[in-house]
């Protein structure tokens, strides 16, 4: 196994830790958290990917993938906090309560 | 030309979030500005065929690339048609800013409305796997802004959970598009169509793509974030994400299977999505038939009618070539998408004209609702009829279309499937209706509501029933650049 298959790999693994850390953890600052970690195997995945066919010089198309996926997982990742404490300030709760009792909007 | 139909919804969103004061005369200008360089760009595409755009005339793989079918300028119509409405209905459902340095609901609603107007455009026109992706993020985040906007714990509570299905979505998907970059170095929804074959990692990376879609597409079982989302945002926004946005991801996926994959994917994938949308149409209008709440009764419909979206999928792969039943499956299907767009945004531009006038949305609340509102009334009934699939409308076009293709593919197992979701579809229609012609409780005072909103609901459920009667051009102008073959059935529009 290469050093870049290992990456793979590792991305992977990362890929996976944060998609359990979404549905299983019920605090919402840990599933922001977890959400993170999942786009974060994503993107090292796509880093892993440039150097896949052993040329000279890494292929740039997945390291631009890359900062574009960054700025879009920064921009839901604000949201999601932005969201998290407008939550806590009106319901005091850090978790999402279950949505039986929907209340519509006035 | 193509390039305005992504800049000026993105320069009229920043406008509108500049200038709060002005939101609502900008957003409706844009939108209408957005539909008519839409129409004739449809008209350009009718004329000479699918179009490629080089953005700032760089080439794969530094620059961006639009490309434009009969499928893209078709949702680009529905988008800016639509748009364009329920702009128009907003202006009267959010009051105006009260007080000077202070954000309204109706500051907020503008830029970001605009936002999902101009990613959907841009999503439709992007060729590649990557900017999809990109778009779709655009859409979603805009989308979650907007389904927040109540700001009440029920909708903030619904948002986030939508922000998290939406962000595993995602993610699935593009850990999908960086195995296909992997093995084939493309991104190119045509250029991959040459190359794909069908390894292990490809279809891993299908299969990843696809979860991730059908998530944000919200077919069962990962319809779960939809209901609560849609049934507590504003009306106008409930009608955006279930008209609109939905079809966003549904288009990626028709893309992916029926462009680039297109004949590589076998048989049992097919049938289970289909399984998948039979199971949608059945939960989904089940639970409609039980609701209180009207607008939750219209989520839950959204639920049902994605499914009948999904069952083009097992016709369609079982075919080797694109033959015309696999032309009756794809009419029949974006037609449901069409018509399903028209019909649900009226329902929910409806739901809204009722709570402003009666304060509630709880379904008994409706009585007497049909002296006293009978456009509204008279809209809901024409909607309902375009969801039922009753003739002349546009569902009875999109079913009938299905069940020709279902007969012509010899699977007779999706008939049963499409009968008795009619079925259960006239069932909670018919509940719907059924409160508004009891007579009103005499401690039950309605305020009035603008005519705008009412007869901005009852035109696009006019449009949902006289696009039945257009079937003809409509599929004429989906098939261009997609190679199915014409369809004969529809000589006699209507029947």
């Amino acid at each position: 196994m290469s050093q870049y298959q290992l990456y793979a790999v590792g991305a992977v693994l990362l890929f996976c830790i944060g998609l359990q850390g979404i549905i299983v953890c019920r605090h919402l600052l840990k599933k922001v958290m977890a959400a993170n970690i999942m786009g974060g195997g994503a993107f090292l995945f796509l880093i892993s990917i440039a150097r896949r066919n052993t040329i000279e010089t890494a292929d740039p198309v997945p390291h631009a993938m890359v900062l574009t996926g960054i700025v879009i997982a920064l921009s839901a990742s604000v949201l999601a906090l932005a969201l998290t404490r407008q939550i806590h300030k009106t319901t005091g709760h850090t978790t999402l309560e279950d949505p039986t009792n929907n209340r519509v909007e006035k | 030309m193509i390039i305005w139909l992504v800049l000026l919804p993105f320069a009229g969103g920043v406008l509108a979030f500049a200038l709060a004061r002005w939101g609502r005369v900008i957003g409706l200008l844009t939108t209408a500005g957005t539909f008519a360089v839409g129409l004739i760009f449809s008209a350009q595409i009718w004329q000479n065929g699918p179009q490629r755009y080089l953005v700032g005339g760089w080439s794969v793989p530094l620059g961006i690339n639009f490309f434009a079918d009969g499928l893209s300028a078709v949702m680009l119509l529905i988008t800016g048609g639509i748009g364009t409405i329920i702009s128009l209905y907003s202006i009267s459902y959010f009051a105006p800013t009260a007080r000077k340095g202070e954000w309204s609901e109706n500051d907020t609603f503008w830029p970001l409305w605009l936002f999902l107007v101009g990613g959907l455009n841009a999503l439709f026109l992007s060729a590649d796997v990557f900017n999809v992706y990109v778009t779709l993020e655009v859409v979603t985040l805009a989308a979650i802004g907007l389904a927040a906007l109540a700001g009440n714990a029920a909708a903030l509570t619904a948002s986030l959970r939508y922000l998290f299905a939406a962000l595993i979505g995602s993610m699935a998907y593009l850990m999908g598009v960086a195995l296909l970059y992997a093995s084939y170095g493309l991104l190119d929804f045509q250029a991959l169509q040459q190359v794909v074959q069908t390894d292990a990692p490809t279809v891993l990376a299908l299969s990843l793509m696809t979860v991730g879609l059908l998530l944000k597409t919200a077919l069962f079982p990962l319809h779960f974030w939809l209901p609560p989302a849609h049934s507590t945002a504003p009306a106008p926004v409930s009608a955006a994400l279930s008209g609109l946005v939905v079809k966003g991801s549904f288009y990626i996926t028709l893309r992916l299977w029926f462009e680039t994959f297109y004949g590589q994917i076998h048989f049992s994938a097919g049938q289970l999505l289909g399984a998948l949308g039979t199971a949608a149409i059945l939960w989904g209008s089940f639970q409609a038939v039980r609701q209180k709440r009207l607008k939750l009764l219209i989520a839950y419909s959204t639920v049902g009618q994605i499914g009948y979206l999904f069952l083009l999928f097992p016709i369609i792969t079982a075919t080797t070539s694109r033959d015309v039943v696999a032309a009756w499956a794809w009419s029949g299907g974006l037609f449901q998408a069409i018509s399903h767009a028209l019909a649900k945004t009226s329902m929910f531009l409806s739901a809204g004209v009722l709570l402003k006038a009666v304060g509630t949305d709880e379904i008994k609340s409706m009585r007497g609702i049909a002296g006293h509102l009978p456009l509204t009334t008279f809209a809901l009934a024409l909607a309902g009829i375009s969801l039922i699939g009753l003739p002349p409308s546009g569902g009875f076009v999109a079913k009938w279309l299905m069940m020709k293709a279902i007969i012509g593919s010899g699977q007779w197992w999706w008939i049963p499937v499409v009968t008795l979701g009619g079925l259960l579809t006239a069932g909670y229609v018919f509940l719907m209706l059924r409160y508004t012609f009891l007579p009103q409780e005499a401690n039950h005072p309605f305020k009035p509501v603008s005519p705008v909103m009412q007869g901005t609901a009852f035109a696009l459920a006019v449009g949902a029933v006289v696009i039945g009667f257009r079937a003809k051009e409509l599929i004429t102008l989906l098939n261009i650049g997609m190679g199915f073959p014409e369809v004969p059935v529809l000589e006699n529009p209507g029947l």
